[in-house]
């Protein structure tokens, strides 16, 4: 709120100096996301704006690099195997993650912390030491450079995540919910289904859009644990920068944004519902 | 059911109720535990046999022994400090192995193991390979030094008895720029070989000031998200999360195209007059690059981890400190600050952790300068093909992480970690 009229000048000055250095953080960490936007319609093959595209004309303005992410074969390529190790492996670390949270949430849990902080790690071990390891492993059992061993690997790093949030949602979870079912004569099994799933759900889904998203995002362990055939969008954009460096790139990088804020809304409106659900509404 | 009146309570089958209650915990213990098998199970496959697989490397020795088995064995009964060279049945072992291995196509194995110990190695082994068939017949030892007069020197033997054993520390100290010197005792390696512990350094400099970076970034942003009402702070909040949840190569993108010489921002420089066409400034593919996309990608985790304190500090505690007299900035340091600690702790814990370990982002900014140890175990692994050293350089690497990752466990508690 502002300062009351009766304050001290210097307060005021301060309240809005205040003000105006967050909006320049904020600047600062929005504004690279939306430069990319207008330069990913550049006609000419630059990372930056020619005159024509400050003086408006015409031609200066192409689609053209989102041609050629949507008919280039290798790109399509990577986007058919970003969205299927993604989903797989979303699949399996929301599975094997859900279970474990709702052991971990129990009192009864041995080990509870050591557990947690095993499971935690895949997020804090260096990237970089998790990826070489995979690939040495997975080579040595025969997985490495298939969609299978990429599947698992990414399974392992979205693991973290679907902990975090299904344990937060447990976090606020009425136990007494499930004796008053127990006691209206519901089977366990039933009341996992009709009382326990649609309570958690929003938390779940959370989890494994973060799964999604880890996976989606990933880089590192695909470099070393993938060959070509499992060229993924991030793979692509890696080499690319490396390589040779093209305007595509910003065609994708906009299109991913987008991607970031259907989830993010989704996400967002999840919350809102999982708040609802749980009795907790903003003040 | 037979009654025994002994005063201990019982179930209606006769069984004590302690034990009974007992077995029934055990028993839902149990049931709980199978919970977290299948993914421990599963992490175990996918993840930490991996990582064991990778650090062990750091002190696996076994290339010598596997491709010169003989050898391996004759050796042992020579004594490296005896200034003399081995016995003959030792040149013998060796020219058997050599010609066994060059058969086999392994033997450029073991000159290339050695090679990271001593340069010339790879080509001494590769020589020999291709003459030791035609030795047949003793001396084997006036031979083999015919072949190449390094076989006649005493490092050459000292090397390759030192990396016979199984288990090797050469590795360790090559990452902390130690050696074996000619004597084989430990020593600094020559000056301009010297290059991990500079590269530790910076790695942990830099990413303590991009945690600095991060941290007076970050607590004007969150102190603005915590004061503002709800519905103001929810969108802002948004604005936060976005990148967050934007990919890393794009922001990276972003920032190459933000700051290369022929970037957005020296073309506004430029425009603007502040510096001249031929002074484009580099900020990219140097420290500078890796200093700002990092604090850019690390923000957030820097934001989220201190908003959620500060949105439990209630505002009425700075209207006490007013109301007792404390001028604003006074009523903020001493009340409101002291609060916020934890927040500090584990915003700052995390991002530290996460930036030491960073990839990608020094790879494609950081150019030479702006490289941390991540890029070198990367490079030792695709390109120099030392793989022990790599895992040497990973396990110091990790015990660093692991170290601070337990100092967040006991300040902030794993399980109280958020996410958005």
């Amino acid at each position: 709120m502002p300062p009351p009229l009766h304050a001290p000048p210097s307060e005021r000055v301060w309240y809005y100096a205040f003000r105006a250095i967050c909006v320049l953080i904020f600047i600062f960490l929005v504004g690279p996301l939306l430069v990319i936007i207008p330069l990913s319609f550049n006609d000419l093959p630059y990372f930056t704006f020619t005159p024509a595209m400050l003086a408006f004309e015409e031609g200066a303005y192409s689609t053209k690099w989102y041609w050629e992410f949507f008919t280039e074969h290798s790109w399509q390529q990577a986007v058919k195997n970003s969205f299927l190790i993604a989903v797989f492996a979303t699949l399996i670390s929301t599975f094997l993650g859900t279970l474990a949270a709702l052991g971990l949430s129990r009192p009864e849990m041995p080990f509870r912390k050591t557990i947690m902080a095993l499971l935690i790690s895949p997020m804090i071990v260096p990237l970089i030491i998790s990826a070489a390891g995979m690939y040495f492993f997975y080579a040595r059992i025969g997985i490495a450079s298939t969609h299978f061993g990429v599947i698992l690997a990414h399974a392992a790093l979205g693991i973290p995540f679907v902990i975090i949030t299904v344990t937060a949602t447990l976090v606020g979870f009425d136990h007494q919910l499930t004796r008053a079912a127990s006691s209206l004569g519901s089977s366990p099994t039933r009341t996992f289904f009709t009382v326990i799933v649609p309570l958690i759900l929003p938390g779940v889904i959370s989890g494994a859009l973060l799964a999604f998203i880890t996976s989606f995002d990933e880089v590192v362990v695909v470099l070393f644990v993938g060959s070509v055939e499992q060229r993924t969008i991030p793979w692509k954009m890696f080499s690319g920068i490396r390589e040779e460096i093209r305007p595509t790139i910003l065609a994708v990088a906009t299109l991913l944004v987008f991607v970031s804020i259907l989830l993010l809304t989704t996400l967002e409106l999840l919350r809102r519902r999982s708040e609802r659900l749980r009795g907790i509404r903003p003040q | 059911m037979t009654t025994v009146d002994d005063g201990v309570l019982r179930t209606a089958d006769g069984v004590p109720l302690k034990r009974s209650l007992r077995r029934a915990t055990a028993r839902r213990r149990t049931r709980t535990f199978m919970l977290v098998v299948p993914i421990l199970a599963f992490l175990m496959v996918t993840f930490v046999m991996p990582v064991a697989d990778m650090l062990f490397r750091s002190v696996d020795n076994q290339i010598v022994s596997s491709v010169l088995p003989r050898t391996t064995i004759a050796i042992q009964s020579w004594d490296p400090l005896s200034e003399a060279l081995p016995k003959e049945f030792v040149f013998e072992a060796l020219v058997l192995d050599i010609q066994e291995s060059f058969k086999d196509k392994t033997l450029g194995r073991a000159g290339r193991r050695l090679n990271f110990e001593k340069t010339g190695m790879t080509s001494l082994f590769r020589k020999t390979g291709r003459r030791a068939k035609l030795i047949t017949e003793p001396s084997y030892r006036d031979q083999l030094i015919a072949v190449d007069k390094r076989w006649g020197e005493l490092d050459t033997w000292k090397l390759i008895h030192r990396e016979s054993d199984a288990v090797t520390e050469s590795y360790f100290l090559s990452a902390v720029d130690l050696t074996f010197d000619e004597s084989g005792d430990v020593s600094w390696k020559v000056e301009e070989r010297r290059i991990y512990l500079f590269l530790f350094y910076r790695t942990l400099w830099m990413s303590a000031l991009i945690t600095v970076f991060c941290l007076l970034l970050g607590y004007p942003v969150a102190y603005l998200l915590a004061t503002l009402p709800t519905r103001h702070s929810n969108l802002l909040l948004i604005l936060v999360l976005l990148p967050f949840w934007t990919s890393l190569l794009v922001r990276t993108t972003a920032w190459i195209a933000l700051l290369q010489s022929e970037g957005v921002l020296n073309d506004l420089m430029v425009f603007i007059g502040v510096v001249s066409e031929d002074g484009r400034l580099q900020l990219i593919h140097n420290k500078i690059g890796t200093f700002v996309a990092m604090t850019h990608i690390l923000l957030p985790f820097m934001i989220l981890p201190l908003y959620s304190v500060m949105k439990t500090i209630p505002p009425s505690y700075m209207r006490a400190a007013r109301s007792l007299g404390a001028p604003p900035f006074l009523g903020f340091l001493k009340v409101y600050m002291p609060n916020t600690v934890p927040g500090i702790g584990a915003g700052c814990i995390l991002v530290f952790i996460l930036s030491i370990g960073y990839y990608i982002t020094p790879a494609l900014v950081g150019g030479q300068t702006g490289t941390f140890i991540s890029n070198f175990i990367a490079l030792h692994i695709s390109e120099t093909l030392n793989w022990g050293l790599a895992a040497a350089l990973g396990v110091i690497l990790l015990a660093v992480v692991l170290f601070l990752y337990f100092l967040y466990d006991r300040i902030v508690g794993v399980a109280n970690m958020k996410l958005g």
